[in-house]
């Protein structure tokens, strides 16, 4: 009985704030668009039956995604994007982690405090912050030209580019942390034991550290990833009106056009996409901790 | 062996600066006079000053506030109450769905999160304003609090709680006494990563509110959606101070208990 007090509320409180909504995006996906409020025809009645409902579904929404170019192209490029800053994320972080742990051990826990502080900053803030550099007479236009490298101002802001450097700097904690965690574990005389026996520093580092750090990688890739495909604050300040991603394109589709349909449809598919990464993710985690025991 | 190579002190260099440059940029454009942020035009705290008069942004920061300490305090405890079913329930039915909404929050895009409770909320009529943002960040946040509880729940030894039921406490007694000091500092920490996570979040608060409640981000999003400006920089310096300072305190806080804690024990094993 007392179990059951503990265990009540919050497990009525996911079925209620997380289960139950998620059935809600599923069936509206399903309607039509009208124009009422709420705006869209539910298809179901109870005097009716689930067989009738079953039956006249004409998954027409899905159909309207996959017809209308607009959608394919925001996923694909929500893809890209997610992909090409996901490997920019793990260039700038692996040196910075690995860098971390070649510090006296005593300077470390003030290198993982500037690491975290940023994350605890507003995410918000962290993507203005590069509207004012990146713009036209920004701070790294007025340096350049400043110095005398470019003629003219670079259009950076509005572009993917810009995408890409906001996804990196906002995720790079994310990227850093589980390397870092990864790397700190792994025993240094494997390193000189390679160079004993007879490997460049280089090679070593290619054949043992990389891959003894490989499960800190993949979380690090994947927590970067994950969050990045369905990504909305940055693609909305940083980029322009033809870098597509998908969260933009679910948010104008709401908001915007009203079409909750459609919207609910465009959720549906976006977790559908993200089943197969979240799964290799939690895959990969549970490796880790086997690992470990 | 000197194992801080060039490359290293390069990389970290260049990984710092690339962390901490934009902000900082941004503090100090905060003194700016001009009204232009790209051009310095000498020292002024003017901004700072317009800032507190700006009716506007003094309610959409006291509706932030309001709705962090609500939800991340329910968010507290329910996710603590989860974790303490996560790790010490044993066996239930549905546990397997449980987990999985437990961490399915963690990793769902918001866009998704905040269109479907609001999808549910016009559902079942309830009217959109503080309540179904702190409804909404509440679910998500709750899910965070029950991953740092557990983390800490995991590696405390349970002989103790079990000593104490031994000894004539009943079990609740023993969660109050032996086990809630012991899981404190995580639950400290977790409900201050549930009102961060509140006070930041843009995405969930846009799709749950409605006209009468606007918050913090929801304000600054508009304003910077037409540009820079002086006093999104101000306020961005004093939201950037504020986290700073409370992160800098927690770090020395715990540091200071553990080696409280540390120091007890040596002194338990003496006498």
């Amino acid at each position: 009985m007392r179990r059951f007090l503990l265990i009540a509320p919050p497990y009525a409180w996911l079925l209620l704030l997380f289960l139950t909504p998620f059935a809600i995006v599923v069936k509206i996906s399903l309607s039509d668009i009208a124009l009422a409020i709420p705006p869209y025809v539910p298809k179901f009645s109870w005097d009716e039956g689930i067989w009738a409902y079953l039956n006249q579904l004409d998954f027409e929404n899905f159909i309207f995604l996959t017809q209308d170019n607009l959608y394919w192209k925001a996923y694909l490029s929500s893809f890209k994007i997610a992909a090409i800053s996901t490997a920019l994320t793990l260039l700038v972080g692996y040196p910075i982690a690995y860098g971390m742990t070649r510090v006296p051990s005593e300077w470390r826990p003030t290198l993982m405090m500037l690491v975290i502080l940023p994350f605890w900053t507003s995410f918000l803030i962290r993507v203005y912050a590069w509207m004012g550099i990146l713009s036209n007479e920004g701070y790294l236009n007025q340096l350049l030209l400043w110095t005398g490298i470019i003629d003219t101002p670079l259009t950076i802001l509005n572009t993917n580019t810009a995408v890409y450097i906001g996804i990196v700097y906002t995720y790079l904690p994310f990227m850093i942390l589980p390397i870092y965690s990864a790397l700190e574990r792994l025993d240094d005389s494997l390193i000189e034991a390679a160079e004993d026996l007879g490997c460049s520093r280089l090679t070593a580092f290619w054949l043992v550290t990389i891959p003894l750090s490989k499960t800190g990688i993949i979380a690090g890739c994947f927590l970067v990833f994950i969050p990045a495909l369905g990504e909305f604050v940055i693609p909305s300040l940083l980029g322009g009106s033809n870098s597509l991603m998908i969260g933009k394109v679910l948010w104008e589709e709401f908001f915007s056009n009203r079409d909750w349909p459609v919207a609910s449809a465009v959720a549906v598919i976006l977790l559908l996409l993200l089943v197969i990464p979240i799964v290799l993710f939690q895959r990969n985690q549970q490796n880790q901790q086997e690992a470990d025991q | 062996m000197n194992k801080t190579s060039w490359f290293n002190v390069v990389s970290l260099t260049l990984g710092f600066a690339f962390l901490y440059i934009p902000m900082i940029i941004l503090i100090i454009f905060s003194f700016n006079e001009s009204k232009l942020v790209t051009v310095w035009a000498g020292f002024s705290t003017k901004w700072y000053g317009e800032l507190m008069q700006n009716e506007a942004f003094l309610n959409a920061a006291w509706v932030t506030i309001r709705v962090a300490v609500f939800s991340s305090t329910l968010a507290t405890v329910l996710g603590t109450m989860a974790a303490y079913v996560m790790v010490r329930g044993g066996r239930f039915r549905g546990r397997t769905l449980f987990s999985g909404m437990i961490y399915a929050p963690l990793v769902m895009p918001e866009v998704i999160t905040g269109l479907s409770l609001l999808l549910l909320f016009i559902g079942i009529g309830l009217d959109r304003g503080v309540l179904t943002i702190v409804l909404a960040h509440t679910t998500f946040s709750m899910c965070y609090v029950s991953v740092v509880v557990s983390s800490r729940l995991v590696t405390f030894d349970r002989s103790l709680e079990e000593a104490a039921l031994d000894l004539g406490c009943s079990p609740a007694q023993a969660f109050r006494l032996v086990t809630l000091p012991i899981i404190a500092p995580a639950v400290i920490s977790g409900w201050l990563l549930a009102f961060t996570l509140s006070l930041d979040d843009l995405v969930i608060a846009s799709f749950t509110t409605g006209p009468s409640a606007t918050t913090l981000p929801i304000k600054i999003f508009s304003a910077v959606r037409l540009g820079v400006s002086p006093e999104i920089n101000a306020l961005s310096t004093i939201m950037i101070a504020i986290v700073t300072f409370g992160v800098i305190t927690t770090s020395l806080v715990t540091k200071h208990q553990m080696v409280r804690q540390k120091r007890e024990e040596q002194e338990a094993v003496r006498s």
